[in-house]
């Protein structure tokens, strides 16, 4: 409190950005990051261990809705801004990506950063234009872009319009042939979400992730603490949208087509959500455990004739019961019952 | 008080409207270094609008607010945090579901020394050991009560290292105990040089902390000077009359 120590008279340098350098608050210190760790490196091995193309194809879907999940954590969890439309970062990439690899031959893994790029410009973009809106008006906006995106694309020749584009499948010679492309993007899959779960980690105990956890609480009053609130949130959106653009690339090749129905579906959206929520929104867990948990009851469901056409309305009777009962989600309710468990279940 | 007699803030004709009403209208002063100066009046003169203005949670809508040489009119708050100001807010603030630790050194590395987390977290400790709240750091803020979250919000402004520190009714709401403990707080701080705009409405305590007090009514200035003469001053009682409860206040204090 020495007034007399002289400070940089005017505005400051903005380091609201990625100082993800100290981790003294918590951290790799705590069992939390190598639970996680763990969960992902033995369900993503399961597929090798029981060399099932079966039970690839399920981890690939609960793999990439654990990274798209913790993706949209940290605008969600962590800022406290609900993204509603967060599938068009997903869409967008997997157009620009596909865009490159079968209009100029690109290959997958260029085309996939591309697609990354695309989805955290646009990111970029939306701060600036809708981050200022609070609650219910930032997500209605996040449906409109996704709605506006979709309308455009799909009157875009270039992206092929409704029709969309194709990949032939010629280009999966490149990659080994059909079988050994399955291979290949599951394991991009696999290090992608090992990847962003450290991200969400590594921000969650940086001075960054403090900014955005202030906002989520009280953003007028993280702007009196000195939080740069605009490029924080900013940040924030650009750092959630980057993954789920690449993932976006990856699933639609190995799907080798992609169309602005499959692209952008909106219900894809409140399913993320239902994600983040049922685990626990704001922890580094909540995500995988939320996202594990509804993969599997939806493809229980899908395998019953009742329920396949009425996965939305599960999604949503899910999240209203999960806003009424458990907020927290599993992993908060788990934190809360178990104080002792507090730190491990970050 | 200070070595230093160099004006650490000056406010020049700070008008604020809001619609058709003038919440703050046309205040001018100065704040030398390491004084305390207290800012009293009937609620809804215009006190908290007033730091409003000056941390840049409202933009004024005319006037100048220089703060160490700096014109920062019309800055954004965590801009006017980086030149070295914190405050506390009337109705606490705390940042409910992070503990009480996380608070203050969101506090400390957010202030103007841009502190990393670790020696944000060493400051931190320590003025969550001054404040009393050191064997709380792991609660959440959530969990305190109304005594706590106001030492908290203190804590939360101190950790920054501010020059200047804007305290917004920090005894209100507190027993007998607890405003001789935060007086004695502010006392402390004020030994470290510390400027410190105080407003109150517990005339005994703002005499014991404050070189001078200047009154607010109906959003303007209308008295300056020493405590004691402010006081007897007829046109800050008049300004009082309207509200009996704090013409007492005002009264037992001188
Ligand atoms: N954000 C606002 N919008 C409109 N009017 C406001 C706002 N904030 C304060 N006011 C009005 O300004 C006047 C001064 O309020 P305030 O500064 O809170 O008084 P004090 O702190 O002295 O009790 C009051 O009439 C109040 O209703
Ligand atoms: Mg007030």
């Amino acid at each position: 409190m020495s007034s007399s120590k002289p400070a940089p008279v005017g505005k400051a340098i903005d380091r609201g950005g990625f100082d993800l350098s100290a981790f003294k608050l918590g951290g790799w210190k705590y069992p939390a990051f190598w639970l996680a760790i763990g969960l992902i490196l033995i369900g993503g091995f399961i597929p090798v261990f029981t060399g099932s193309n079966s039970w690839r194809e399920t981890m690939f879907l609960i793999l990439m809705a654990v990274s798209l999940a913790s993706s949209l954590n940290i605008i969600l969890g962590y800022t406290g801004y609900v993204s509603f439309g967060h599938i068009v970062f997903f869409g967008l990439g997997g157009y620009v990506g596909l865009y490159l690899i079968t209009a100029h031959g690109w290959s997958l893994w260029t085309a996939a950063l591309m697609g990354g790029l695309a989805a955290g410009t646009l990111a970029l973009l939306l701060g600036k234009a809708i981050l200022h809106l609070r609650g219910a008006y930032f997500a209605l906006a996040t449906i409109g872009v996704n709605e506006a995106v979709r309308t455009f694309i799909n009157n875009f020749d270039l992206f092929g319009g409704a029709v969309g584009l194709e990949i032939n499948f010629l280009v999966y010679k490149d990659y080994g042939g059909p079988a050994t492309m399955q291979w290949l993007t599951y394991w991009a899959v696999f290090g992608l979400t090992l990847f962003i779960v450290v991200l969400s980690y590594g921000i969650k105990f940086s001075r960054f992730g403090l900014g955005l956890l202030s906002i989520r609480e009280d953003e007028d009053a993280a702007m009196v603490l000195g939080v740069r609130t605009p490029s924080a949130k900013t940040w924030a959106y650009v750092l959630s949208a980057i993954v789920p653009g690449i993932l976006g690339v990856i699933f639609f090749f190995r799907n080798s087509s992609i169309a602005p129905q499959e692209a952008f579906r909106l219900h894809r959206s409140i399913e993320l959500i239902v994600m983040v929520m049922l685990g626990g929104q704001g922890t580094v867990l909540g995500p995988l455990v939320g996202a594990t948990t509804y993969e599997a009851l939806r493809s229980f469901l899908l395998t019953s004739p009742l329920f396949k056409d009425l996965q939305l309305a599960f999604a949503g009777l899910l999240l209203l019961l999960i806003v009424l009962f458990v907020p927290t989600g599993i992993v908060g309710w788990l934190r809360s019952r178990y104080r002792k468990l507090w730190r491990v279940l970050e | 008080m200070s070595q230093d007699n160099g004006v650490l803030l000056q406010l020049r004709n700070v008008t604020k409207e809001f619609g058709g009403l003038t919440a703050v209208s046309d205040v001018t002063f100065d704040l030398p270094q390491g004084q305390v100066l207290g800012l009293i009046g009937p609620n809804g003169a215009g006190k908290t609008t007033l730091f409003n203005c000056i941390n840049g949670v409202f933009p004024v809508t005319r006037g100048q607010i220089i703060f160490r040489g700096v014109d920062m009119t019309g800055w954004k708050p965590y801009d006017v945090v980086s030149l070295g100001l914190a405050r506390t807010h009337q109705i606490v603030r705390p940042l409910q579901e992070l503990t009480v630790l996380e608070n203050v050194v969101a506090g400390s590395c957010y202030g103007h020394e841009q502190r990393s987390l670790s020696q944000a977290e060493e400051i931190a400790l320590e003025v969550l050991e001054f404040l009393h709240l050191a064997e709380r750091r792991d609660q959440l803020a959530a969990s305190l009560n109304v005594a706590q979250k106001k030492r908290l919000e203190m804590a939360r402004a101190l950790a920054a290292r501010p020059y200047l520190l804007l305290l917004d009714e920090v005894l209100a709401g507190l027993n007998p105990t607890e405003i001789a403990e935060m007086v004695q707080v502010v006392l402390r701080i004020r030994e470290q040089g510390v400027t410190i705009l105080i407003i109150e409405h517990v005339m005994h305590a703002l005499m014991n902390v404050s070189d001078r007090v200047i009154v607010l009514d109906h959003g303007e200035l209308i008295a300056e000077g020493l405590p004691g003469e402010i006081v007897n001053d007829p046109k800050v009682i008049e300004a009082y009359l309207g509200d009996p409860a704090l013409a007492e206040k005002l009264m037992s204090g001188g």
